[in-house]
């Protein structure tokens, strides 16, 4: 195997060795970037990108090891555009707590930024201001969004690891889509400092690796309190190498009954099932449970996190940062940068959430919506009193071809069905890879569990992982 | 609950964002389906429920009132597109 093909923790151990050199593992992320991205387009402002100097990190942990960060997560000097044009040239003065805590691990912030939908609108990863990135496992399919690139990017063995954002799936669904490990975890856990806010009360920062232990390792790092982001909780992060066991005898999981209905895939359907029946015969015992309201999800989600959008995007508008549309008028310079700067989606979106808040429109939607997310959470309350685990397919099928739902919003925001109710009621949920279709298209499982209970999640998923062997087929390209 | 082109503009033009016709044209029509979509939500009875505007059990957070070292002058501008001086610079608000 070649050094980029390996996972985090492999690569950990042969760098304590001395097997192998930090400068060496860029070599091989590198040469890879340059044989597949013109297939892949995984990364973005790539021209003319040579492998830099190694920076001079602390001896940690992470000593040496590159990562991946998504093109909307804050990192010093190097540019963080949210593949908008009205962001272009960005580079932020400062780094995002994630980042900091990176390189005090030793770690190497990979140059390259990773590739999503514009502001991480999007299911598809089509809405970047780049164009899109193509599925490994399919270059006519789409990898999944908005964290299409990071996602992309591990599957294609042209990053080691990465970090995603995941507002209502944009971490779970492009895993599922590209065969890999995506982690959206409790809102709270992770600082959202220096991630550039879409919808303030669902975004989380997230893992993407390409197995469950190396998901674990990164959640160690990046989890935990930070003052400079006021809802980030003051919780202890608990060891979570202590949950990758291999038992999960006699563990409760709720199968809710509204995750396998019309609409979904039938090769999906039966690789869930399969799943389901691999996790019973190691021990686990699964009993069909409801969650009523689930069907309100997209709608609430769609009024919520647009509402939000709305207003974290306002200050987008040519004055500070980015882009600038030419005007002598103030008010027509605002209009014109934000009508020429921002995409189809964004502006679909900040007028939507603009109009769910205005005068004579704000009960009936907004409000209304808020109070629908109560009756979602508590679904999952009730769940959670008896059962330690919920399991659904991440996605209701496989990816999609590209361009195949670009001209219907709402088909697209229907793909996120299964993973939106989970930032609503802000439990943490993973997403493994379980199966492929007979095209050869990976398929994910969805774990869910309580607040704060990712430990949870990596023992169902480990112990899944480590008895079956999806994780360890690559796409040949 | 149905959306007009006038309401699109209108609201377009709170959110300061120009359209051109064309884009009016197509994103009333989606609004229009996205909104009908959404009127699923006015079937339920949330009468007596209670909204969550936020999942966790915190409010009011403070920090200590502690002077600290904030961006400086010169980082906080290195990303205008226009200033003079010591300030963001922008089209003329006053005649």
């Amino acid at each position: 195997m070649e050094l980029n093909q390996l996972t985090a923790h492999e690569l950990i151990d042969k760098l304590k060795d001395k097997q192998t050199s930090a400068s060496a593992v860029l070599d091989a992320l590198y040469a890879r970037v340059q044989k597949i991205e013109p297939t892949i387009k995984a990364y973005v402002r790539i021209e003319g990108a040579k492998k830099p100097a190694l920076n001079p990190q602390p001896d940690s942990l992470l000593k040496g090891l590159p990562i991946t960060i998504k093109d909307n997560i804050c990192t010093q000097g190097l540019n963080t555009e949210c593949c908008s044009k009205i962001l272009q040239g960005f580079r932020p003065p400062y780094d995002a707590t994630v980042i900091k805590k990176l390189k005090n691990a030793g770690a190497e912030i990979f140059p390259l930024k990773a590739n999503m939908d514009e502001f991480a609108f999007g299911s598809s990863t089509e809405n970047s201001y780049f164009g899109p990135t193509h599925n490994p496992w399919d270059p006519a399919c789409v990898p999944g969004g908005s964290s299409g690139g990071s996602s992309a990017s591990i599957a294609a063995d042209e990053a080691i690891w990465a970090l995603g954002s995941d507002t209502g799936g944009s971490i779970r669904q492009p895993a599922s889509f590209c065969g890999v490990v995506g982690l959206k975890p409790t809102y709270g856990r992770v600082s959202r400092y220096g991630l550039i806010a879409f919808a303030s009360s669902l975004d989380q920062i997230g893992p993407i690796t390409k197995d469950v232990r190396d998901c674990s390792l990164l959640s160690q790092i990046i989890f935990g309190y930070d003052p400079d982001d006021s809802t980030s909780v003051n919780l202890e992060v608990p060891d979570f190498s202590k949950s990758l066991s291999k038992d999960i005898r006699g563990l409760k999981i709720g199968i809710p009954g509204e995750y396998f209905v019309e609409g979904m895939d039938p090769e999906v359907k039966t690789i869930i099932e399969e799943a389901i029946n691999k996790l019973n015969s190691l021990g686990a015992v699964s009993v069909k449970v409801s969650l009523p309201h689930t069907e309100y999800a997209v709608p609430v989600y769609y009024i919520i996190a647009t509402a939000e959008a709305s207003s974290n995007l306002a200050r987008f508008d040519g004055v500070q940062y980015g882009w600038r549309a030419k005007s002598d008028n103030l008010i027509e310079m605002y209009k014109k940068t934000r009508g020429e700067g921002f995409g189809d989606e964004a502006k679909r979106r900040i007028i939507l959430g603009t109009f769910a808040l205005s005068h004579g429109y704000y009960d009936a939607y907004y409000l209304r919506a808020l109070k629908v997310r109560t009756l979602i959470r508590q679904d999952f309350d009730a769940v959670f009193k008896d059962f330690d685990c919920i399991i659904t397919p991440t996605s209701p099928t496989p990816a999609f071809k590209i361009g195949e739902k670009a001209q219907d919003p709402l088909k697209m925001y229907l793909s996120d069905i299964y993973t939106i109710s989970v930032n609503l009621a802000g439990i943490p949920a993973i997403s493994v890879p379980c199966g492929f279709t007979k095209k050869g298209l990976p398929v994910g499982l969805q774990i869910m569990a309580k607040p704060f209970d990712e430990a949870m999640l990596f023992r169902v998923a480990h112990t899944f992982e480590q008895n079956t062997d999806w994780h360890k087929s690559k796409p040949r390209l | 609950m149905a959306i007009d082109k006038e309401t699109v503009k209108y609201v377009a033009h709170l959110a300061r964002i120009e359209l051109q016709p064309d884009e009016l044209e197509k994103l009333s029509g989606q609004l229009h389906d996205i909104l009908g979509f959404i009127d699923k939500l006015s079937s339920l009875d949330t009468g007596q429920v209670n909204p969550s505007s936020h999942i966790l059990a915190i409010s009011n957070v403070l920090r200590e009132d502690k002077p600290h070292d904030s961006l400086s002058l010169a980082k906080a501008l290195e990303n205008a597109p226009a200033k003079k001086g010591n300030f963001f610079s922008v089209p003329k608000i006053l005649e």
